[in-house]
């Protein structure tokens, strides 16, 4: 059986002049987790846009395979695409605060995904949608199907969103950040329950994030991505005990592990910011901020395995 | 590989294109206006009823002499069209004069000092604008007789609603900003701030704003005089041209439509170039 | 939301009183109304039979708070001219300017929202630039011309409307139209900038993430949000056009109140003319208010927590 979501060759790029993902790969088996980490602007939330084909105009998509079940996605019309999104395929995204129509109610905006995607009355429409504001830890459903957005607070947007999201029994759920734009409190709260409903539903759930303590919870793989490529692909417990990659080495060291590091140890961070980068870019983005990078690696970079399902993207040998 | 989606980027030529041809039509009008007594071939007052109604170049029957024809009462319809672009111009840019001085004064005032005085100025806003602009004018010439001073104040008096509206709003953001808070705890008085720094800073604003007032202006001259109350005949504005010309308009259309068409051009001229300029300024004119 | 309708209520009462004022002073701006009234062959005893029966050898001062007090009441005063209750008079003439504002605001709002629509979705093409265009052209048009262009073309010419009068509903098509244009440019304007700015917004990414139809993301999710300011303007606009119908009432012989407030100025009926200015006033004021309240309507946030 094929994976659940598969994307092989990814390459984005806005009017032709910025390459904002390139060559990316990232596959996404029924029930796991896969965390897609990097800094801010290395391309995982286009690639997790582009996977849903909801791209600002004037980018530009390709891919040598974009796959959900084994279909292919790139060849699909624009209503075919309409007809997966918020029913076998769900997201959720980073602003819980503007998501929402601020003009509707949470009842309606619930309850209009499944009416468009599955035979059913309002009514139970209503009930299941109700049943699932209960389902993530919302008290009183009944109440806030007939509130409007502007009247929850951050957390309960985001739990409204990620309800709605479950409306139609996705298969796989995209969640963008979901938790950055909340107080940490509710952060936590959010994970907690974004992991559980993964868990219990066996969602396969593509999860953005910069955040590699998220990352340690409820990752079942990683791929790290910088400058639009996945530069290092692995099994969360691989990628912590054994990272290749110089970047990823870096990530992991700006995060402090209690226990491990001591009291007056400087945390790393790892110099510079990610660069743009135009099409016709050859070798290793990396290489401005590598401390391992020599003169060849302005040239074509191997990807290697480092063991089972373990893969990186550098000079350096396994 | 498959390509899905390819949005051309915004292209910008045609948006210079549009504000040369208003730049060019305000040019012409300016130069008609400035020049007039210089550029008509015939008087535009003299009468000669021997030679009523002569039609436009385009048509049989045209006298060489006169190229765009003659009105009812055989006076030339270009040197009239040239003398009415005088008089729209020279209404449109008097009005705006007038109308500028009160707006922007209320505007600024209400948008540097706040509180009260602001709110007077959005109450002061808020009536005029229920005010009926073309019925109060009407009726002010209709009472007082028509002349060209007594129409440049009423109309003057009417228009300065959107002046105040942006000048308040920009003041305001001008006010919060760094520099100006920089000024003040420099000690710079008051006065030296609203003119060293406020009114540079939303003078790109305002002249955007006095573009459209103009092109309103000259569109409500036309109407009231169209209307019998705005400029005294004999004086040819092209509102009163199209009024005398109307009884004639169902057998001869052009002399509707000569004088109509002299009126859309300009005041189209006068927006063209005022959208450009507001582009340009990257201006604000939407109360 | 309650004590901003009370103050809404008051500006508007405010507002009313200081027309009322204006109007008071615009009509004694001529000095001896009642030389004028008695006209040009009156002897100097007809000018004081003229002054003692309409009042105006009072002071000022008790002349103005009598029309203020009369008018509060709804009495608006009687017309020198037809010799009848001016309200009597106002009441027959505004359902006539009243269809045809309303029929220029449903022209205007069935050309502008769809090109508004059309421009912000096509933003950037060659179809934008067309709209924008035909709103730059609409600001340019003189109402009085195109008025008589229409009539030569569809009364004359094609003998499909009639050219003036108020028989049939045909007579309200051509003024329509007219009065539409003024209001076009701004509406449609108003629509693309509200679409655009809510097809960029995240309600909108998420919409489509859900995977609704086309139609539904733009009419239902983008156009709701877009119309908030448009029915403002569009409630403004329709004040507007009611005052400024006396123009097009003019041109097609329509006899509404906007005829009767210009045959009023040219006969020196002053208490017409100062009543008109101010049911005018009050209409547009009113009309706000209107607009206030649909926005809440449409706008949740607007209603409170």
């Amino acid at each position: 059986m094929s994976a659940l979501l598969e994307v092989d060759h990814l390459e984005v790029n806005f009017g032709g002049r910025v390459s904002a993902v390139r060559g990316a790969s990232v596959t996404v088996e029924r029930g796991e987790t896969h965390c897609l980490v990097g800094e801010s602007g290395c391309g995982k939330s286009v690639t997790a846009l582009a996977v849903m084909n909801l791209l600002a105009r004037g980018a530009r998509r390709s891919a040598k395979r974009l796959a959900f079940e084994g279909q292919d996605l790139t060849g699909l019309s624009d209503s075919g695409m309409a007809h997966l999104r918020g029913n076998a395929m769900a997201m959720i995204f980073q602003e819980p605060m503007t998501s929402l129509n601020p003009a509707y109610t949470v009842g309606s905006q619930m309850t209009e995904v499944l009416r468009r995607h599955k035979k059913t009355t309002q009514r139970a429409a209503t009930d299941r949608a109700a049943d699932l504001l209960a389902r993530v830890g919302i008290t009183a459903p009944g109440l806030r199907l007939g509130q409007f957005p502007h009247q929850l607070s951050g957390g309960l947007r985001q739990r409204v969103m990620i309800a709605m999201a479950l409306m139609c029994d996705p298969k796989l759920l995209i969640a963008d950040e979901p938790t950055t734009a909340l107080d940490v409190t509710v952060q936590a709260q959010i994970l907690r329950l974004l992991a559980g409903l993964q868990r219990d539903l066996g969602l396969g759930m593509l999860l953005i994030t910069h955040d590699l303590g998220i990352v340690a919870r409820v990752a079942h793989r990683v791929s790290v991505m910088y400058a639009g490529e996945v530069v290092e692909s692995a099994p969360t417990a691989e990628l912590f005990a054994n990272p290749k990659h110089p970047y990823t080495k870096g990530l992991l060291r700006c995060v402090p592990v209690p226990g491990k590091i001591r009291r007056d140890e400087p945390l790393g961070s790892i110099p510079g910011t990610v660069p743009r980068i135009g099409p016709g870019f050859e070798g290793c983005a990396f290489r401005e901020r590598c401390d391992f990078a020599d003169a060849t690696c302005a040239h074509t970079v191997p990807r290697h395995a480092a063991g089972v399902a373990h893969d990186f993207l550098c000079r350096l040998p396994a | 590989m498959s390509v899905v989606s390819v949005t051309a980027g915004p292209k910008r030529g045609w948006k210079s294109i549009s504000t040369w041809i208003g730049a060019m039509i305000v040019g012409i009008a300016m130069i008609c206006a400035i020049f007039a007594p210089l550029l008509v071939p015939h008087d535009p007052f003299a009468q000669d009823l021997s030679k009523r109604l002569l039609p436009p170049f385009w048509m049989e029957g045209t006298n060489p002499d006169y190229i765009l024809g003659t009105d009812q009462l055989g006076r030339d319809y270009l040197s009239r069209l040239i003398w009415g672009c005088r008089i729209s111009v020279l209404i449109g840019v008097t009005v705006t004069v007038v109308s500028a001085l009160i707006g922007i004064t209320i505007g600024v005032l209400g948008g540097f000092l706040g509180g009260r005085v602001d709110d007077a100025v959005l109450f002061a806003i808020t009536t005029r604008l229920s005010i009926p602009v073309v019925l109060v004018a009407l009726a002010v010439v209709g009472l007082l007789g028509s002349s060209m001073t007594l129409l440049v104040l009423t109309l003057g008096l009417l228009l300065w609603d959107r002046f105040a509206v942006v000048a308040r709003s920009t003041t305001m953001q001008v006010r919060n900003l760094d520099f100006v808070a920089a000024a003040w705890c420099a000690g710079c008085s008051r006065f030296r701030i609203l003119s060293g720094e406020v009114l540079p800073n939303i003078a790109s604003h305002l002249v955007v704003v006095a573009t459209l007032e103009i092109a309103l202006a000259i569109l409500l001259e036309a109407a009231l005089s169209f209307l019998g109350l705005g400029v005294p005949p004999p004086l040819p504005s092209w509102g009163l041209m199209i009024a005398e010309a109307k009884d004639y308009m169902f057998f001869s259309p052009w002399v509707i439509v000569i004088p109509g068409v002299a009126l859309f051009v300009l005041v189209l001229g006068i927006n063209l170039l005022g959208d450009g300029l507001r582009d340009m300024f990257g201006a604000r004119t939407d109360p | 939301m309650l004590q901003f309708l009370v103050r809404r209520l008051i500006v508007a009462i405010l507002v009313a009183a200081t027309v009322m004022t204006l109007a008071f002073i615009l009509t004694r701006l001529s000095g001896d109304l009642a030389i004028s009234i008695a006209g040009p062959n009156a002897t100097q005893a007809d000018v004081e039979t003229v002054r003692k029966a309409y009042g105006l050898d009072r002071p000022l001062t008790v002349q103005f708070f009598d029309w203020v007090g009369r008018a509060a009441t709804g009495d608006l005063g009687e017309s020198y001219f037809f010799k009848t209750k001016v309200s009597k008079l106002i009441g027959e003439r505004m359902p006539i300017t009243v269809t045809l504002g309303l029929t220029g605001l449903v022209i205007a709002l069935l050309v502008s929202l769809p090109l508004g629509i059309l421009a912000a979705v096509r933003e950037n093409t060659a179809l934008d630039r067309v709209v924008q265009m035909v709103a730059l052209l609409g600001q340019a048009m003189p109402s009085f011309w195109l008025g008589l262009i229409l009539m030569i073309t569809f009364g004359l010419q094609l003998g499909w409307l009639p050219i003036s009068g108020t028989g049939s509903w045909q007579h309200y098509v051509m003024p329509g139209i007219v009065l539409a244009f003024s209001a076009i440019p701004a509406l449609t304007r108003l629509t693309r900038a509200g679409m655009i700015q809510a097809m960029g917004s995240d309600y909108i990414r998420t919409a489509r993430a859900k995977g609704l139809s086309r139609a539904s993301i733009l009419l239902k999710h983008a156009l709701r949000n877009a119309a908030i300011p448009v029915v403002a303007i569009a409630a403004v606009q329709l004040g507007f056009m009611l005052g400024g119908s006396i123009v097009i009432e003019q041109v097609f012989a329509l006899h509404g109140v906007g005829f009767l407030a210009w045959e009023s100025i040219g006969k020196n009926d002053f208490p017409v003319v100062q009543a008109v200015v101010l049911v005018l006033a009050v209409i547009y004021v009113a009309l706000t208010m209107v607009a206030d309240l649909m926005n809440a309507v449409l706008d949740p946030r607007l209603r409170g927590p």
